[in-house]
């Protein structure tokens, strides 16, 4: 087969569809733009709110901490129980899900179930969940449930699918059974992965659950929704230091949890590592995947 | 119907991965107990898949394996699996589970007798544990037990997967390319690793293999494959040039 000249040079052309994309983007943005009515004269007025709610935050007000303390203390109990309760179902969910191992009938209905509880934000959820079983918490774990199976059984199933097949050969060709392929072949290659969604879904959950009080599914949202109403600015600004620390500490502990499984460092390992990077920038990393 | 000391009889085996295109168009060999057995042949001639019917990880499309007093290709879902048990087999690109350590790696190789259940929680014989260390030390990796696959060379890696295969027990053992990722002088060594364990456990071995050399110089019986069949089958001695050029076909290469 002979290839023309014309031929050669058409692999170098730039698709003409990608170009026609980014252009209607363009002009989608500038029309959208111009919808939004966006004047200096509002944006004006919205920094001087702003200069004046800023104010009014300070300083925090810590004398309500009884109050505070409860609806923190019940987020971190959503959190939790809504992402322990989200990792036992992913987990076999997800690994049903994964194409590579399991048969077209099992794994769409699993995918389905996955994408579903995708398809809506946390709030939305904990508003049906609201109806559903009534104010408080609840409602909230229940909804943070669903968020935690659609977020760790999607990305379970995608590691599942990533993994390397020859592993998975060389133990079935010792005679292993179904279970013992996935014991000794399958998880060992997705459990550190696994670990690592597990502890981001802990922290968006954390991050979640000091949100859906804001339509009755329990937790500090509540009362920091009210205290927004009241206008309560120092409340509020005590409220949000607090869940700062809240999110903060649960960042840590992450960490330290993906430091432990994934590296397999110890906690002294741990501590001098931190003793020592103090104020070093952390090194870049090629060698491991 | 088979000879006395016939261990493995592959009869008129027959494999297309899409129909009309065969890769196995008719492949007939018996292998004796303690023999070593290598199989050379070009790149795409089948010798991989050969290999991987007698233990079914490719299903065959029609033949038969005479194995152990039964026809693999006929077994179904638990008696297949415990067929495997009783053919180990080394890859050629050692297919260890990279995560996991050397011991846990040579432990896979009793998988198929220990429940899956046992296995997560790592709870092997005594005896298996026993012998893990034991090969351990034969295949030269004496303290690399707690060391995990994937901080292993490749010539070290390929060690720890004859030990796992070896782990087995097996009746027979089947090495796809197993030097083929190696370097020459890690290759020689590797096989001669593999063909002195088998030959100290009378299991019979069949290697596929790129290295005609190799071949002549640990095989003591060389199959030669072209279009899917067998064209040559005799002691290295017989393996000449013009046995040569039937199986790789041409002759430039030679000189």
């Amino acid at each position: 087969m002979v290839t023309s000249t014309a031929h050669r040079l058409a692999v170098l052309r730039p698709n003409r569809w990608a170009r026609l994309g980014a252009l209607l983007l363009l002009a989608y943005v500038v029309y959208a733009t111009a919808q939004m009515d966006v004047s200096w004269e509002r944006v004006a007025a919205g920094l001087h709110n702003a200069a004046h709610f800023l104010n009014r935050l300070f300083p925090p007000n810590f004398s309500r901490w009884e109050l505070l303390s409860k609806g923190l203390l019940e987020s971190l109990e959503i959190a939790v129980l809504a992402s322990t309760l989200g990792i036992v179902l992913s987990l076999p969910l997800g690994f049903i899900a994964a194409r590579n191992l399991m048969p077209g009938w099992a794994s769409w209905p699993a995918r389905l179930v996955i994408v579903s509880a995708r398809s809506f934000h946390p709030v939305i959820v904990a508003i049906v969940f609201v109806k559903a079983v009534g104010f408080g918490a609840l409602a909230g774990i229940l909804a943070l449930t669903v968020a935690s199976i659609g977020f760790i059984g999607k990305l379970f199933a995608e590691a599942i699918e990533e993994i390397s097949l020859k592993q998975v050969e060389a133990v079935r060709a010792t005679g292993a059974s179904f279970m013992g392929i996935v014991a000794i072949a399958v998880l060992p290659q997705v459990f550190a992965r696994f670990i690592g969604f597990c502890t981001y879904q802990l922290d968006s959950n954390l991050r979640n659950s000091t949100m859906v009080g804001i339509v009755g599914a329990g937790g500090i949202g509540g009362t920091l929704f009210a205290a927004f109403q009241r206008f309560d600015y120092d409340y509020v600004c005590a409220i949000l230091i607090s869940i700062i620390a809240l999110i903060m500490i649960g960042e840590m502990v992450a960490t330290y949890v993906r430091a432990i499984f994934i590296d397999g460092m110890t906690f002294a390992e741990m501590f001098h590592r931190r003793l020592s990077a103090l104020g070093t920038r952390p090194e870049r990393r090629f060698d491991d995947e | 119907m088979s000879a006395a000391g016939t261990v493995l009889s592959v009869r008129h085996l027959c494999k297309s991965y899409r129909a009309g295109q065969p890769v196995l168009t008719d492949v007939n060999l018996e292998v004796m107990i303690r023999s070593i057995t290598a199989v050379i042949g070009p790149s795409g001639t089948g010798k991989s898949t050969l290999i991987r019917c007698i233990n079914r990880l490719v299903e065959p499309t029609s033949g038969s394996i005479m194995f152990e007093g039964t026809d693999l290709v006929r077994l179904r879902r638990r008696e297949l699996r415990e067929a495997r048990r009783r053919v180990g087999m080394v890859f050629q690109e050692y297919n260890l589970v990279e995560r996991l350590t050397v011991m846990e790696n040579l432990l896979s190789g009793r998988l198929g007798y220990v429940s899956a259940w046992k296995a997560w929680r790592r709870s092997f014989p005594r005896e298996d544990i026993e012998r893990a260390f034991e090969l351990l030390n034969i295949v030269g990796l004496e303290g690399f037990a707690d060391a995990r696959a994937d901080s292993l060379s490749g010539g070290q890696r390929q060690r720890v997967g004859i030990a796992r295969a070896v782990m087995q027990q097996p009746s027979l053992l089947l090495a796809d390319e197993p030097t083929s990722s190696l370097d020459p002088k890690t290759s020689v060594e590797i096989m001669q690793l593999l063909t002195d364990i088998a030959r100290d456990r009378g299991i019979p071995v069949i290697i596929n293999m790129h290295d005609v050399g190799l071949a002549r110089r640990f095989a003591d019986r060389i199959i030669g494959m072209a279009g899917g069949c067998v064209v040559f089958d005799a002691v290295p001695g017989l393996l000449a040039d013009d046995a040569l050029k039937k199986i790789y076909g041409g002759e430039d290469w030679m000189h």
